[in-house]
């Protein structure tokens, strides 16, 4: 019995993917020049400002106390969510104020005297939702509690979500307006099995499922990523389908003809497809085992740059007869993709190698589906000059366009295009 | 694969103790109203309570005002650098909210921007905003003297005393012989640098007194590199007369103490800091050399410490934890007291390496390895990230303590680029050397 923590739903991935499609437009926004704003007191604000700026980097040792953390143990039992949540008393008391004499010191009276507003304040600041339903919370008992760092709060509460959960959805959003370093470190218990997580601002909501799943449930999740990646990967799509579209022709003295039978059409579609598979899974465990790491910026470029040429080569051929060895060449650069949005999904320390396969496997299959819905489709337009003309030429050109777009988008992080 | 049979259950009693035990403790129900649970940092009635409350009232009032939200910020910051306590840069961070993702901010957020990422050793994000700002305001003083020691601390050092001639006419004279002659300590010129230093600031009148901190500090922290004890512990000294609280300052100085075996001294100067991590970790050096009555406590309280930010994933303790394994666990007398307590087993490496088996020695003599060997993948991690004298000297203790000459090379290689003129690097050198031969 596994509980499986770091998959991610599908929609998170696709969402990842997306972003890292779509750059954020560079905001122009060219304030007060900082000299203008800082110099109050003419030169001197300003020395004094190079001075601080100094003497804090020499101080490299600055970092001296814990930064501020909430931990919070989560209970799950058939419909509800029993929780145990830590906040220092420092971050509850600048957020809605413990010390009510002012003294600088917070007694057990005073925190009592607010338990009911630490309640108002951290229940909504976590959302348990359940199949798309939030399960309303309610506090239970306050305690007191003493961590390394100092005293916490301890708020235990119960959520009842009406039915037994099978996956929860949480948003963590505690004191990240007030302080985006703050960190929820959470502990999730279901029937014996423990799981760890942190939110961040960046990630201030995660799934987990909860079914008592088995390795195979495990792999399947993990097989129906790659699928699901595969399927709204455009570029890994249109890199394949560039390189697909000619395999039920041949070149005749410059000329693209239709080719004669089936055979040599398969075999020429098996070579490419085999390639590119080879070749990403190499990569995709290489990269997966940290063996070898390359920066997204460069990796996604480059799956630009292969879907550009892939699709020139259908215009102008320079490899004839040899795109399997494109396939082989790029699909390396591709597996690079892929591994980035595995490690994004979160990798189960406990069966990498089981998330590793079932995510290529899933790959695979999406592949297969994509190229079996291809070539009888193009096989039996292969004649036309429809084929030729329109989709050969017309739709390598377009892929070409769109991905020369991509790249210009990736190597300089811009948006141009809205999806 | 041989393995240590008796560290098993040691490390299975230890996970018990000291592990999830440490981080998620038992909650109580105080006895009484009276009981005080905490203290925070500021009275109501303290002054930067109130100037705090000003600030953030006006920037509530209009939080897209960016003077307000810059000041707010700069207060936070110097908060931050008082006490090193990084709930402060957190708040700064939350002033600059409405500009703090933007890929070109005004220039006066990317200032403040670059300032708080320095702050938590993210250099090549800070270096970045800061390559902004100079091209927008080729004369930004404030980002020249940041490039400055954001270089000075990877030990770009031809970089560095470029960024500092840069501040002439930005900044006093006072601060830009400072700048330079931090650079030259570093790198080969460290007598010539000090005496200029120590001239300039002789000569200098109406220095405010956070500038004669920073020069001083800077003064007492080059003679005790040239092996100007007296020199450093008065320079020292003079900076703590200033009265201004400095986390930085307190942790040098008494990383001197502890040098020169001034135990006792260290343990007054820090009795009362020990919720600041790097503090308390000097405080526990001095205690556990006089075999205080509070060393075992702090040693512990150090150790939850670093599992709870290893819990959030921080990395900006690796240089104390090396120190921590080095100099408490396995101290280099050999008489590592823990016998009973393993570190917490994760991260993994540090427990398979524990399990990968160690020969038919005692258990003492092979817990003590481990720590070394521990400290020295600690200390050469922190290696990777930054060079400065501290960091240099971390990983050639720890290499010497696991008597592996290999380790120490980058730190060797750096010593051998930069020139650098320090005492304790010396001695260490020519133990290494030794080893060798």
């Amino acid at each position: 019995m596994i509980l499986e923590s770091a998959v991610e739903h599908a929609l998170f991935a696709a969402k990842k993917i997306f972003t890292t499609i779509m750059r954020r437009v560079r905001h122009g926004a060219h304030g007060a020049p900082c000299l203008a704003t800082l110099r109050p007191t003419g030169r001197f604000g300003l020395i004094r400002l190079c001075f601080t700026a100094l003497l804090l980097m020499l101080a490299s040792t600055a970092h001296a106390h814990k930064p501020s953390d909430s931990y919070l143990i989560l209970n799950i039992e058939g419909a509800q969510v029993y929780g145990q949540w830590d906040i220092a008393l420092r971050d509850l008391d600048f957020a809605i104020g413990l010390d009510g004499n002012g003294d600088g010191e917070i007694t057990w009276g005073e925190l009592r005297a607010r338990h009911d507003a630490i309640a108002a304040y951290a229940l909504p600041r976590l959302r348990i939702q359940s199949e798309g339903i939030v399960c309303p919370t309610h506090a239970s008992a306050h305690q007191v509690d003493n961590h390394s760092d100092g005293a916490y709060a301890v708020l235990s509460f119960v959520a009842e979500c009406g039915k037994p959960l099978s996956a929860v959805e949480l948003n963590y959003s505690l004191l990240f307006d007030v302080d985006p370093q703050h960190k929820g470190l959470l502990r999730l218990e279901y029937k014996g099995t423990t799981t760890t997580a942190i939110f961040s601002p960046d990630k201030a909501t995660q799934h987990f499922y909860l079914a008592e799943v088995t390795l195979l449930r495990q792999f399947l999740d993990y097989a129906k990523e790659g699928v699901w990646h595969i399927w709204i990967g455009f570029d890994h799509i249109l890199f394949l389908l560039s390189l697909l579209l000619p395999a039920v022709l041949y070149r005749k003295q410059k000329h693209w003809e239709a080719v004669p039978g089936f055979h040599p059409a398969l075999i020429d579609v098996l070579k490419i497809v085999t390639a590119f598979t080879l070749a990403h899974s190499i990569t995709l465990t290489l990269a997966t085992m940290g063996v070898v790491t390359l920066p997204t910026r460069l990796v996604e470029s480059a799956i630009a740059a292969s879907v550009a040429l892939s699709a020139l080569n259908n215009v102008f051929p320079l490899f004839e007869g040899k795109r399997w060895m494109v396939a082989f060449a790029f699909g390396l650069i591709h597996g690079f993709g892929f591994a980035s949005v595995l490690a994004d999904l979160g990798l189960p320390q406990n069966a990498l190698l089981l998330a590793l396969v079932g995510f290529n496997l899933g790959v695979e299959g999406g592949q297969l589906a994509i190229v079996s819905a291809f070539l009888p489709l193009a096989y039996y337009l292969r004649g036309t000059v429809f084929y030729r003309r329109v989709v050969l030429f017309a739709g390598s050109i377009l892929i070409m366009l769109l991905a020369s777009v991509w790249l210009v988008e990736r190597v300089f992080s811009l948006k141009l295009l809205g999806f | 694969m041989r393995m240590h049979l008796k560290l098993l259950p040691l490390l299975l009693f230890s996970c018990l103790l000291f592990g999830h035990a440490n981080v998620y403790p038992a909650p109580f129900t105080p006895a009484s109203d009276a009981e005080v649970l905490e203290h925070l940092p500021f009275k109501a009635s303290d002054p930067t309570t109130r100037e705090l409350r000003r600030l953030r009232d006006e920037l509530s009032a209009n939080p897209r005002n960016l003077d307000k939200a810059i000041a707010l910020a700069q207060r936070y910051f110097q908060l931050a650098m008082a006490d090193g306590d990084p709930r402060f840069i957190g708040y700064a961070q939350a002033a600059l909210a409405p500009w703090w993702t933007l890929d070109e901010p005004p220039v006066a957020v990317l200032v403040q921007r670059a300032t708080l990422r320095q702050y938590s050793h993210q250099f090549t994000s800070a270096l970045a905003d800061l390559k902004q700002v100079i091209q927008i305001e080729p004369r930004n003083g404030t980002a020249w003297s940041l490039l400055a020691a954001i270089n000075m601390v990877q030990a770009e050092y031809a970089t560095a005393r470029q960024d500092c001639e840069h501040l002439h006419g930005l900044a006093s004279k006072l601060i830009v012989v400072a700048c330079i002659a931090t650079v030259d300590s570093l790198s080969g010129k460290a007598e010539p640098a000090y005496l200029s230093l120590q001239e300039t600031y002789a000569s200098s009148t109406a220095v405010p007194a956070n500038e004669k901190l920073w020069v001083l500090t800077r003064l007492a922290e080059m003679s005790d590199r040239l092996g100007y004890a007296d020199q450093a512990d008065a320079y020292y000294q003079a900076a703590l007369k200033l009265n201004i609280p400095d986390a930085y300052l307190l942790a040098v100085y008494a990383e001197f103490l502890l040098d020169e075996k001034r135990y006792s001294e260290v343990i007054t100067l820090l009795k009362d800091k020990e919720r600041s991590d790097i503090l308390l970790m000097r405080l526990a050096l001095a205690e556990k050399a006089l075999n205080a009555p509070k060393a075992k406590e702090h040693q512990e309280v150090i150790r939850s410490r670093f599992d709870a930010a290893r819990m959030r994933g921080d990395k900006l303790h690796i240089q104390d934890e090396a120190r921590f394994y080095l100099f408490i666990l396995a101290p280099p007398d050999g008489h590592g007291d823990d016998k009973t307590r393993l570190p917490h087993p994760n991260p993994p490496p540090a427990s398979e390496k524990l399990l990968a088996g160690h020969p038919e020695e005692g258990t003492n003599a092979s817990l003590r390895e481990f720590y070394v060997k521990e400290a020295l993948r600690l200390a050469q991690e922190n290696w990777l990230g930054q060079h400065e004298p501290s960091d240099a000297r971390i990983l050639m203790a720890a290499a010497l303590a696991a008597k592996d000459v290999a380790a120490a090379q980058p730190a060797l290689d750096w010593l051998a680029q930069s020139h650098i003129e320090d005492r304790h690097l010396q001695q260490l050198l020519k133990a290494l050397r030794e080893l060798k031969s």
